[in-house]
């Protein structure tokens, strides 16, 4: 897939035209690109903008008016990237753009076309996702 | 300090929590944080949670025959 960015990098470069940073650019490529690839697996994948607003049952639930316990301490890696992976697919590539990889909010918002503000709360909800999920104790069969 | 807070703050401060936090502001002096320790507790562990993100990098780097590969097919598209 990095070899097929670079192709596509190569036959579009011409149609860079720097209203953004290249970077996010070419992100925006790369994204399309494992997107292209998904589809000709026959994966059944849903459109950016389903993505970007997981059905009701998916999102993180009301913070407030609950006692439970808090995150202590750092978190487990595995168990982070456990809960990275669970998240629905909108959540999840908005965390890893801005949280991980470190892009601002206004880089994700021309990569996804989408609005800062959307972006922002996609990412809130992503955390608080990840939060409910961190704080549940593990399941039996993954305790080693 | 006295922990008082309701419903309805909480949820008015939470339904701003993603332009607060995406602004980049320091909410550990908002009034609401300082008085609710449910919603500091939730701050707190969502910048636990971004916090531990950045560990996550995957520090990969690609193999060298890539490059060949990407400058062969390159050719091969232009020919």
């Amino acid at each position: 897939m990095t070899q097929e960015a670079f192709l596509q990098l190569h036959r579009k470069i011409a149609t860079f035209r720097g209203d953004s940073a290249f970077s996010t650019w070419l992100h925006r490529l790369a994204i399309n690109v494992v997107l292209m690839q998904l589809r000709k697996k026959g994966l059944s994948l849903i459109s950016l903008d389903e993505a970007m607003e997981p059905a009701q049952d998916e999102g993180p639930g009301r913070g407030f008016g609950t006692q439970d316990p808090t995150l202590t301490g750092a978190i487990d890696r595995l168990a982070l990237e456990r809960a990275v992976a669970d998240l629905p697919a909108g959540y999840r590539l908005i965390f890893i753009l801005h949280d991980v990889e470190g892009f601002e909010h206004n880089e994700i918002a021309s990569m996804l076309d989408c609005s800062i503000g959307n972006s922002k709360s996609q990412l809130h909800k992503a955390r608080l996702k990840l939060r409910e999920t961190l704080r549940k104790p593990f399941p039996p069969e993954s305790q080693t | 300090m006295t922990e008082q807070f309701n419903k309805n703050d909480c949820a008015e401060f939470q339904s701003r929590l993603p332009e607060l936090i995406g602004a980049g502001e320091d909410l550990s002096r908002h009034a609401h944080i300082q008085s609710c320790e449910l919603c500091r507790a939730l701050l707190a562990d969502l910048e636990t949670i971004a916090e531990a993100a950045r560990q996550l990098l995957p520090a990969v780097e690609p193999p060298d025959e890539i490059w060949r590969h990407i400058e062969s097919a390159i050719q091969d598209k232009s020919s």
